[in-house]
């Protein structure tokens, strides 16, 4: 499918996501809460079948704009039997990372949520191991944070 | 006059002053992080029930080095540099896939001998990547021999590989806009000296390994994925393959020039061990295929388009670029900021999404079959900690 009629039929199943500007492939926005069953219906739907989750990561805003900030949820997926492709995003509260799991949708969603809570303490509701995957246990803080600091850290040179 | 004939269980209980059956129970073993067969720093808690498997839970992160993390705060020329340390052994595709990113992003235009020579050293380094694995392999399950064959010819492609890059390992030779150096005069020659040479020794492996029937026995129906479990599961490369999905980003998207050349994507039937051995057995003859199309034809040109000093600023916006290296599909996520440094640049690298497909395979199987499984994912541990 098409870009256009890709996100057309996207459209049709959820009203409220939206086009995303700037991207180099279909991509759309979605409010969280209407986030978990689109993304069961992009799985499910045989139009769109995308049963492939190639990676999925979050992308810190807090650097640009005022207040706390949000987290961008990125999920690039991509369909076997049409080959075509979409960036699925929702935005969360960086004071309160909340968001539903993926992983009863695809498997490798499991371990590439526990490497975004690793980083970016966003927290999978659902989640059935939810636990740091590079870092030990008892590490303080979120690396990929914009503004993590640790006494490892060099300070730029201007 | 009767004959008691004892057992073993009989002769333990006899030893037992309550008379109890033996009693068993399950028990945790650490595998790694220094273990021969885990190729690096990979820790596997394995749930036994004697010497079957019941569980495996991977520990990651002991060579975490946050590459994302420096990445923010790195030009994008210099951020190709790091991704030589993501997969050492496809140290040009990881070039690749990050100048291909930028280019696309930036819309950099290339030459004709740019394409042709990229695709030919990437081409040549998936066979070296195979040879290694094939060693490897082999010692895994207990064969010396093929590690040191393996090694051998993995060394004239390394030879050349060092003439033209000044490297061995992590080359940093494919540059946003082109190629740090221009191929060395004795390239071509080598390149094909090495084909002449190679082709009878991948007979020779064969008839060294795979017609091997202990070979066969350990790999035949061991860890089998089928193709909808390895998709859920987000394998890709010679793994999803073996698994019976024809799905090669050299075909269905094809970078380079490999729209112009012949070659066959090799795919297995079952997913088991043996599939994804010979998957990638069959690559190494399509990679030479691919090599002697273009050898002797690499067009005129420069190999740089653009000034090596020149700064590059991506636009505003994301972009998500892939290719296909020896091991699977190699994502690139930049978020830029319209600036000279990513705001944000994602690895999506194969070996670490091919890496959990374990978890299920290996389950109810031996503890040497996790090895066949293991080793049979061809894993390169820096690439999955980053």
């Amino acid at each position: 499918m098409d870009t256009l009629r890709l996100l057309g039929a996207i459209t049709a199943l959820e009203p409220r996501a939206k086009q995303k500007e700037n991207t180099d492939r279909a991509a759309v926005e979605v409010p969280v809460d209407a986030f978990y069953s689109l993304m069961g219906r992009l799985k499910s739907d045989p139009q769109l079948a995308f049963d492939m989750l190639y990676t999925h990561t979050a992308v810190d805003w807090s650097a640009k704009g005022e207040g706390p900030g949000e987290f961008e949820l990125v999920y690039q997926l991509y369909s076997m039997t049409h080959g075509h492709y979409l960036l699925v995003s929702a935005r969360i509260p960086r004071d309160n990372p909340v968001a539903p799991t993926v992983s009863p949708i695809w498997k490798i969603a499991e371990w590439q949520e526990r490497e975004v809570y690793d980083m970016f303490g966003v927290l999978y509701e659902n989640h059935r191991d939810l636990r740091r995957l590079f870092l030990e246990d008892g590490w303080n803080g979120f690396p990929l944070r914009k503004d993590y600091k640790d006494e490892f850290m060099l300070e730029r040179p201007e | 006059m009767s004959v008691h004939v004892s057992t073993l269980e009989e002769r333990i209980r006899l030893q037992r002053t309550d008379g109890s059956p033996l009693a068993t129970q399950e028990y945790f073993v650490n595998m790694g992080p220094q273990h021969p067969s885990t190729h690096g720093v990979l820790r596997l808690v394995l749930r036994l029930d004697g010497e079957t498997v019941r569980e495996v839970i991977p520990v990651l992160g002991y060579i975490h080095r946050g590459i994302e993390k420096m990445g923010e705060r790195l030009g994008y020329r210099q951020f190709v540099h790091l991704s030589d340390r993501l997969d050492y052994l496809s140290a040009l595709s990881n070039n690749w896939a990050i100048s291909m990113a930028v280019e696309k992003a930036a819309k950099i235009e290339l030459n004709d001998r740019i394409q042709v020579i990229r695709t030919i050293v990437a081409e040549l380094q998936r066979i070296q990547s195979h040879q290694l694995w094939w060693g490897v392999f082999g010692m895994d399950l207990g064969a010396f021999t093929p590690f040191l064959y393996g090694f051998r010819d993995r060394e004239i492609i390394t030879d050349i590989f060092e003439e033209t890059m000044g490297s061995r390992l992590t080359m940093n030779y494919i540059q946003p806009g082109g190629l740090m150096f221009d191929i060395h005069p004795n390239f071509v020659k080598r390149t094909k000296d090495f084909l002449t040479y190679f082709k009878p020794k991948l007979v020779e492996y064969e008839t060294l390994l795979s017609e091997n029937v202990i070979m066969q026995e350990r790999l035949r129906g061991v860890g089998k994925v089928d193709a909808e479990a390895a998709v859920s599961l987000g394998c890709t490369g010679p793994v999803l393959r073996a698994s019976g999905v024809a799905h090669d980003l050299r075909k269905l998207e094809p970078y380079g020039v490999y729209d112009k050349v012949q070659f066959d994507v090799a795919i297995g039937r079952t997913g088991d061990c043996w599939d994804r051995y010979w998957v990638r057995l069959e690559e190494m003859r399509q990679s030479m295929a691919i090599i002697e199309q273009l050898i002797d034809n690499i067009p005129e040109g420069k190999h740089m388009v653009m000034k090596p000093a020149a700064k590059i600023k991506l636009p505003e916006g994301s972009t998500y670029t892939h290719l296909e290296t020896a091991r699977g599909i190699l994502g690139v996520y930049i978020v830029s900021d319209g600036s000279e440094e990513p705001y944000r640049i994602h690895l999506r690298t194969p070996n670490f999404n091919n890496l959990w497909m374990i978890t299920e395979a290996a389950k109810n199987w031996r503890l040497g079959d996790l090895v066949a499984v293991l080793s049979s994912l061809d894993i390169v541990v820096p690439d999955i900690d980053r």
